[in-house]
């Protein structure tokens, strides 16, 4: 098969286990924990306090900056307005809020202009009022990103990759609400006037792709690519050339090479925010893994704390291991499940024991199986060597900072080196060296 | 419920180092059959006691040096067989002992270990039994028992070996234990290769090199003949089969396996021809062993985003 990118790995994808349950349930917590820190960039001030009611899609939180709003994703009273456990591991301020069940609605107000008669400063103003970040997980302010993509991109990307194992929310997007999807990008396709809009999907998706060949024909500026499975296609850079054939320049965006890449969640959630004026409080958030009884998609509140997700699907196995924020391969594992559901959290995974996990003596064979799978052209065993032995020269000249943590190489190696770990420790060393 | 919060990823493919071993040790499996059926049981007798010693000597060691056991990764196993495979079936038992303890001891536990390195283990054993016996390592027997000259010394004279071809590709000929079929050694390559030990860019590399080489300056008239001549005699297929792929001792860039391939090549046809032993594979791959951290640097790949040579797209 023709390898549309470098290296990359193909494990055990298990998304059928997350798809069984094609019935949605709606998930209404008792208590959401609302953080003022759900994008890259600078964190909200909270607007509100304790003791204030607040309506669903009121905006409880905003910022100057690199900073989008947040959202209170059920109606009801606040009851606190302090830091809170948070899935990147510290406490970030938040807004807890007492759910009262009456969905009492702020008005939202949409656009109906014509599509060819859109203001784009006003569909950028709606995405960002209504605080949309990318949802596949890194959490880049949207508006920001299509702002910054204005008249400098020719290929505008729908990212329908979803390569990470186990996870199936932009699945269960496409294969329920494909039109949010394709109408999202027919919006930002007027903004951004590209020459080619994409949807990429990998090829496991079968039932998506079927959906979207009958309404593609209504959307005849939109091309779709299904590229064949292989993880981490869904990274940015990976997805850029497997798209465009283009190599995004080292410690840049895809902007550079003249791409713009959203996930389709976003998407959908920019259709949302543009026609209806709805605010991002709610997503598809995939609950699976060994270790859940019954894993499935369910539509989730931001806010949500995990263990209301983990008990509306049933409970965990007594031997959970561990309990992951995103993806088994990029994910941060979780030490409290009370912490809650953000905007780019996609997936809630609970593992048991891994009996491939790492070794308790691992020991480099050399064997270099790392260097083939490395999507971009690194050598971990290399790497490895030299963050151990403090070579900061070396690992200069390695490149390591381009690299993503995909985890790849880590997955690959048969002597079950820690080796992402010690690239971001490898990674730290470098930062701190360059401040000096 | 106590939750482990540890780095990602959380999953982990099924590649263990064990499992390379028992391949290696499987794929030599057809190589020794035809050893022990052609040369008798005595090289059973040899290669036991090479993979006793060998595991002896490891786990002597880690207990010497109150370091962690190791002999459970079985690579001092891999190492016993491919030493065994490289040695005469008439070599004295306490040599085969000698070459094996020598073989971990000295080229791969001191050099700190395993994937640490820098010669090939069984190879090194091997030329150090070359240095201390010369005589224990060139005395073959031809398949009646008598001491006689293998395909591989008939060609320094130059002339064809007298078994034909089929025979020498079958293992119908004296030499080493596990060097005499180019059929058995072939089906371990792929075995190898289909299971992702092994890339087959080392083995390709370094036959296809010795094939061009010897075709292009053949020794006799008959240039083909002499090239699968040179091809199935001697220690070739072994070498650059399972030597040459050694891990450790072997680039890790696609590029630079390419290089190393065609430098083992280079250098086993140099020595042939130009050495004072008939065979050359063993200081040909050592030779190489020496520059595979020089051409791993060298052959790095690009850095993604910046064409060669570092000018941009």
């Amino acid at each position: 098969m023709k390898r549309l990118f470098f290296g990359g790995i193909h494990p055990k994808y298990n998304k059928e286990m997350s798809t069984g349950i094609t019935e949605f349930k709606s998930i209404a917590p008792k208590q959401v924990v609302i953080p003022m820190q759900q994008h890259i960039g600078a964190p909200c001030t909270p607007m509100v306090q304790k003791g204030n009611l607040v309506k669903l899609g009121q905006k409880i939180g905003d910022g100057e900056g690199l900073c989008v709003p947040v959202h209170a994703s059920v109606s009801g009273k606040v009851v606190a307005v302090e830091p809170r456990p948070h899935t990147s591991g510290r406490d970030v301020m938040a807004v807890v809020i007492e759910n009262d069940f009456q969905d009492t609605a702020v008005e939202m107000v949409g656009c109906d202009d014509p599509i060819e008669k859109m203001d784009k400063d006003a569909v950028l103003h709606a995405i960002r009022e209504a605080g949309i970040v990318g949802m596949g997980g890194a959490a880049f302010p949207g508006n920001v990103k299509a702002l910054s993509s204005m008249g400098n991109v020719d290929t505008l990307i729908a990212n329908a990759c979803e390569c990470e194992p186990y996870i199936t929310a932009d699945d269960s997007l496409l294969r329920t609400n494909p039109e949010q999807v394709l109408k999202g990008m027919r919006i930002l396709g007027t903004v951004l006037q590209p020459q080619r809009i994409v949807l990429a999907v990998e090829d496991n998706k079968a039932q998506a792709i079927e959906k979207l060949k009958t309404l593609l024909p209504d959307y005849p500026q939109i091309e779709m690519k299904v590229l064949p499975t292989r993880y981490p296609q869904g990274a940015e850079k990976q997805l850029v050339q497997s798209v465009t054939g283009r190599e995004v320049l080292p410690g840049k965006l895809p902007v550079s090479v003249g791409c713009a890449v959203f996930n389709v969640s976003t998407f959908a959630a920019i259709y949302r925010a543009v026609r209806k004026g709805m605010p991002l409080t709610q997503r598809i958030v995939t609950i699976s893994g060994e270790a859940i009884a019954q894993p499935q998609n369910f539509i989730v509140r931001i806010g949500t704390p995990f263990h209301d997700l983990v008990a509306a699907a049933g409970g965990l196995n007594d031997k959970t291991e561990r309990v992951i924020s995103g993806g088994p391969m990029m994910g941060f594992a979780q030490k409290d499940l009370s912490v809650p559901v953000i905007k780019a959290t996609n997936s809630i995974l609970c593992l048991l024991k891994d009996v491939n996990g790492a070794a308790e003596n691992p020991v480099c064979l050399r064997c270099g199986k790392c260097v083939g799978v490395c999507p971009m052209l690194l050598q971990p065993l290399y790497m490895y060597r030299f963050v151990n032995s403090g070579r900061l020269d070396e690992l200069q000249r390695l490149n390591l900072m381009d690299c993503m943590e995909c985890g790849s190489c880590a997955f690959t190696c048969p002597g079950k080196l820690p080796l992402v770990e010690t690239f971001r420790k490898g990674k730290g060393l470098l930062r701190e060296a360059s401040k000096k | 419920m106590k939750l482990t919060v540890a780095s990602s990823p959380h999953i982990r493919g099924n590649f263990r180092t064990s499992r390379i071993m028992m391949d290696v040790v499987l794929a030599l499996m057809p190589a020794l059959a035809v050893g022990a059926f052609v040369l008798g049981v005595r090289a059973l007798l040899v290669t036991a006691v090479c993979v006793v010693s060998a595991v002896a000597a490891e786990w002597a060691y880690s207990l010497a040096t109150k370091s962690r056991q190791t002999i459970v990764d079985g690579s001092a196993v891999v190492t016993g067989v491919l030493l065994a495979l490289t040695l005469p079936h008439t070599i004295p038992l306490w040599q085969a002992v000698l070459g094996s303890v020598f073989a971990i001891v000295v080229a791969k536990a001191l050099c700190g270990g395993l994937g640490q390195n820098v010669f090939n283990p069984a190879l090194a054993g091997r030329a150090f039994l070359m240095l201390i016996s010369p005589l224990g390592m060139t005395r073959y027997q031809g398949l009646d028992g008598v001491t006689s000259a293998t395909p591989l010394h008939h060609m320094v004279f130059p002339e064809l070996p007298s078994e034909s071809v089929l025979d020498m590709f079958l293992g119908k000929c004296p030499g080493s234990i596990g060097e005499l079929s180019a059929l058995a050694l072939l089906a371990g390559g792929v075995y190898l290769v289909i299971r992702k030990v092994i890339s087959p860019r080392i083995p390709v590399a370094y036959l296809g090199c010795v094939a061009v080489l010897t075709l292009v300056f053949h020794k006799t008239n008959a240039p083909l003949q002499w090239m699968l001549y040179s091809l199935f005699s001697g220690g070739v297929m072994l070498g650059a089969i399972f030597m040459a792929t050694d891990y450790a001792t072997s680039p890790a860039t696609a590029m630079g396996q390419w290089i190393f391939g065609v430098g083992c090549g280079v250098l086993t046809v140099v020595f042939r021809y130009y050495g004072i032993f008939p065979e050359g594979v063993t200081y040909a791959i050592l030779l190489m062993n020496a520059f595979v951290w020089v051409i791993d640097r060298y052959t790095a790949p690009r850095r993604f985003g910046v064409k060669k040579g570092g000018a941009k797209q």
